[in-house]
């Protein structure tokens, strides 16, 4: 199908870039993972509200509540990075700013992912 | 498409927006859907916040406790829990409708009720919760 387009629409590169349907379906995937994941979290700040540095220190450098943290923050900044592009391309309608705002969007869920894991593997690893 | 050269400009048609329809249940759960799903963006800058001073240090740490123990901080809290309820019973409803089911009126209304109601009842829940581990009752 791909000779069907002219060599100048080629050259473009404008249209689908393959991407919709991984895209949909990465949304569905992540949001199913970040249900328990996110409920652990709730359920253990409730079970440590008003708890001081020292034992949070020692609920999250259990290896295992790495594990789960680790696993929430991967999941749900993927997901809101998925959601937020989606958002940006229904209501920014010129290419360099949707671009640049796309750009933004996956730099600011890099950084919060990255600042998040790091303090995650600081509290297990020490 | 069209020839630009041979027909005049002129104002196209335009879809009316949204402050012309009467308002529905629907409507504005799904306009929360994607409002909480940003504010929830936003509050992972707390997360990491929580997180990284959790890392660094009690001095860190108390400058946390002494926001989110504030009563401003308790409201923004109070409002990110609600807002990741809500988003996570959007998300069922929308895993309901992803296979075909829930479509006809009584059935979108009802999950709608739902997905309006639940969040509310479990974020109260939830702060009752937080507040008998802290002691207060």
């Amino acid at each position: 199908m791909s000779n069907m387009r002219t060599p100048l629409s080629r050259a473009r590169g404008l249209g689908s870039a393959q991407k919709g349907t991984e895209h949909f379906w990465l949304q569905r995937v992540t949001a199913l993972a970040n249900i328990p994941l996110t409920l652990f979290l709730v359920g253990a700040l409730v079970v440590h509200a008003g708890a001081d540095h020292a034992t949070m220190v020692a609920f999250l450098g259990n290896p295992l509540v790495g594990v789960v943290m680790l696993l929430l923050i991967i999941s749900a900044i993927y997901h809101m990075r998925l959601g937020l592009q989606v958002v940006i391309e229904d209501y920014i309608h010129g290419e360099a700013s949707k671009l640049l705002a796309i750009v933004a969007n996956n730099f600011f869920s890099l950084t919060v992912g990255v600042a998040c894991s790091l303090a995650v593997l600081k509290l297990v690893i020490g | 498409m069209s020839d630009q050269t041979s027909t005049p400009q002129r104002a196209r048609p335009l879809s009316p927006h949204i402050q012309i329809y009467r308002w529905t249940l629907t409507m504005m759960l799904s306009i929360l859907h994607r409002a909480t799903g940003v504010a929830l963006y936003a509050g992972t800058i707390l997360l990491a916040w929580w997180l990284l001073a959790a890392a660094t240090g009690p001095e860190a740490y108390a400058q946390v406790q002494a926001v989110s123990s504030a009563w401003y901080g308790r409201l923004v809290l109070f409002g990110y829990s609600w807002a990741l309820l809500h988003h996570m019973f959007g998300g069922l409803r929308h895993f309901i409708w992803d296979t075909g089911r829930g479509f006809d009126l009584a059935h979108v209304e009802l999950i709608a009720r739902v997905t309006a109601i639940a969040p509310i009842i479990l974020t109260v829940l939830v702060w009752v919760l937080a507040y008998a581990y802290m002691g207060a009752f």
